[in-house]
């Protein structure tokens, strides 16, 4: 892709943003304006604006590149992430939205009415809010970089400045138009160069994918190296180098022989046609037929498979930025409608980066080398459709991995924010701000100093510690009214703590090897049961701290808006 | 009170039902009595199910699959018109299920809080 396409559309969509955000700022008055933006947004646009916000850069850019490097279960990951809004519609929604708490401390402080599970509630949605930011804020640099050619972290810098000053200018109205807006800007970006791709698949003979054997290059491929890689080249293959091979300097034909070597980066390798991909240390080599099949994808593929399924399923309900797009519904009935639109969208996205993962395994093998699998879907156009034409398709799907990460970074520094401002600091529009800058400076500075991994990792793991914390939480606090203080505050002190250390161990050092390391990386099957298990245990030993008020907020919870019936006194703070 | 009971004058009512002092239901919820509780439970129990029953249909046929797969290898080969099966179900049809089972979830639950307001309602 040419450098100039690739920069007037990053260069749109962020003044689009930042312009839809200015407008805002005209109507947004009131601190209840800043956080929900008045509760006024019809069904369909509020159903687009939970679709631009929930498609991050893990779903527009990481699905395809984890699906590229480890086939048919990686299918799992979009699915768990529409499903979840299914447990999401049948177990929360319409609760959720009649507690009229706006963030997950406030429901914690309505329904259990006690400040201490309300601090940790805080403590913990400011944890999760951080881990998923931190990969957007990565993969903006990856974005930015393949795009322009910018180094990484400047692209990482230039995203979050751009979101500070979005949500500082507009708060939640401005950002509701944003996100709606950028719910399809995401879709065409994928959805229009996919037929392009395909029909230039076509026109290639339709090459398909169930060959014995690991990707090879089709063509004479040459391949630029981003960063220090070790590859395992299969077998011996004669390729010419510039740069630095095995620590040392080249310039001209090498013959690598079988077996692991370092290349250095920025250094470019050319390898004849037919050639075997040589694999990234960290990256199986499957053959395509392994590649297509279900279950074989990493070390042990059936617990991995239902953790993520756990994980996904469960722990949508508990993201910070999913669930205060819910008070913006009018009431119950409306949350349950919008959320039903909201699968109808998700389900319409997600049937397209299977597509590009699969032709990206047939026209871009080269990223199993690089490592960068992430890339799959900005590289695609260029490759498969040269010209103009070409351009103009790369130049849409760059628009949308930014409108991607702009969008989800918006709405999860709104609502981190809104946390510390509410929770940590002394409310108002002016902490608001001030939250904002704490919500976007963290995540920043860990993008910056901790390893890149796969970005819908990252995002899988933060949906491992919602499903271990908040989700928990949330059913029994609807469903359960002996639930108590002491039971809630222990399980998710339980879920919070095991979910927590397994991620940290998984992003700090990587994932020890064996049934240890698939335990730590995919955690959620353990600590999900783990939390429930201590909830409901500890709440059972302790009937004495049922909150008083608990028949009160079940009345509240539970019983249709039309119904003249008394629904407590409580407000949230800040209202 | 003391010595003799009072004379009571016990009468039949016209009707043949007795007649209740008219009490909205509203307010036995509102007051908590135990008539409240019980019409509360009955709804949360009533929405309860229906959710169960729709996380139960997810949970067998989609956590049914890694296992169906696991169990039954042919499976993970298996193709239908040319697409291997897994990627039919999991990149295509799963999706609109979800929503299928989404729509049909909301008119049930949206019939349960009528049927609700309704009973509530009646007395008033």
């Amino acid at each position: 892709m040419s450098t100039a396409y690739g920069l007037t559309a990053v260069s749109l969509v962020v003044a689009a943003t930042v312009l839809i955000g200015m407008f805002g700022l005209r109507i947004s008055r009131t601190t209840s304006d800043f956080y929900v933006a008045s509760r006024t947004v019809s069904p369909l646009r509020n159903a687009s604006a939970i679709g631009g916000e929930y498609l991050s850069a893990a779903s527009f850019l990481g699905i395809a590149g984890l699906i590229l490097a480890y086939g048919a279960d990686m299918l799992w990951l979009p699915v768990g992430w529409t499903g979840g809004y299914l447990v999401l519609l049948v177990l929360v929604s319409a609760p959720l939205r009649r507690s009229g708490a706006y963030t997950l401390p406030d429901f914690a402080e309505a329904r259990l009415e006690s400040m201490t599970v309300r601090r940790v509630t805080s403590v913990l949605a400011v944890l999760i809010g951080w881990l998923y930011l931190m990969p957007q804020l990565q993969s903006a640099g990856l974005v930015l970089r393949t795009a322009a050619g910018t180094p990484v972290w400047v692209g990482t810098v230039l995203v979050a400045v751009v979101v500070t000053i979005n949500v500082l200018s507009g708060g939640m109205r401005s950002i509701t138009m944003v996100q709606a807006f950028q719910y399809w800007l995401k879709l065409t970006a994928l959805a229009v160069p996919v037929l392009f791709l395909l029909i230039a698949w076509r026109q290639d003979a339709a090459p398909g994918l169930g060959g014995d054997a690991p990707p090879t290059f089709p063509e004479r491929t040459t391949v630029s190296i981003g960063t220090d890689v070790t590859v395992r080249v299969p077998a011996p293959v004669t390729v010419e180098v510039r740069g630095r091979v095995d620590g040392a300097g080249r310039a001209g034909p090498l013959t690598l022989t079988a077996g692991e070597h370092t290349v250095a980066r920025d250094t470019v390798v050319t390898f004849p046609a037919g050639a075997a991909v040589p694999h990234v240390a960290d990256l199986p080599v499957r053959t395509d037929a392994e590649w297509l099949r279900p279950l074989a994808g990493r070390e042990y593929p059936m617990y991995a498979t239902y953790s993520l399924i756990l994980a996904t399923f469960l722990g949508t309900m508990g993201l910070p930025h999913v669930l205060v797009r819910f008070y913006t519904n009018p009431d119950g009935r409306a949350a349950r409608r919008t959320t039903v639109l909201v699968l109808g969208l998700l389900g319409a996205f997600y049937l397209l980066p299977a597509l590009y993962g699969a032709l990206g395994r047939i026209y871009a093998p080269e990223l199993l080398m690089t490592g960068r699998t992430d890339a799959v879907v900005l590289t695609l156009p260029g490759r498969l459709i040269g010209g103009t034409l070409g351009d103009l398709l790369g130049a849409l799907v760059t628009a949308g991995a930014v409108a991607a990460f702009l969008s989800t970074s918006s709405g999860l520094a709104v609502s981190v924010a809104g946390v510390i401002a509410q929770d940590l600091m002394h409310g108002g529009v002016r902490s608001f701000r001030v939250a904002t800058l704490l919500a976007l400076l963290v995540p920043l500075g860990l993008a910056l100093s901790v390893r890149a991994l796969a970005v819908a990792d990252v995002v899988g793991l933060a949906f491992a510690l919602a499903a271990s914390t908040f989700c928990p939480l949330l059913v029994l606090g609807i469903w359960w009214r002996r639930l108590t203080v002491a039971g809630a505050l222990a399980g998710l002190i339980v879920g919070g703590g095991l979910a927590g250390t397994a991620v940290a161990w998984t992003i700090i050092g990587g994932p020890p090897g064996g049934l240890a390391g698939a335990l730590l990386a995919q955690p959620a099957a353990w600590t999900v049961p783990a939390a429930f298990a201590v909830m409901i245990g500890v709440s059972l030993i302790t009937p004495r701290s049922v909150p008083a008020g608990v028949a009160r907020t079940m009345v509240r919870l539970h019983t249709p808006e039309t119904l003249a019936v008394d629904r407590g006194t409580w407000h949230p703070k800040g209202a | 009170m003391s010595g003799r009971p009072q004379r009571v004058l016990v009468t039949s009512p016209r009707t043949r039902a007795a007649r209740r002092p008219r009490r909205p239901v509203t307010r036995e919820i509102d007051e908590q009595t135990g008539l409240g509780e019980v019409y509360m439970r009955s709804l949360i129990r009533s929405q309860l199910r229906l959710g169960l029953t729709v996380c139960t249909v997810l949970g067998v046929l989609v956590g049914g699959l890694p296992l169906l797969f696991g169990l039954v290898p042919e499976l993970r080969e298996a193709r239908v018109g040319g697409l291997p099966l897994a990627w039919l179900l999991l990149a295509g049809l799963i999706y609109p299920m979800f929503v299928l089972c989404g729509w049909w979830y909301v008119r049930q639950a949206e019939r349960n809080e009528r049927d609700f307001a309704e009973l509530v309602d009646r007395d008033r």
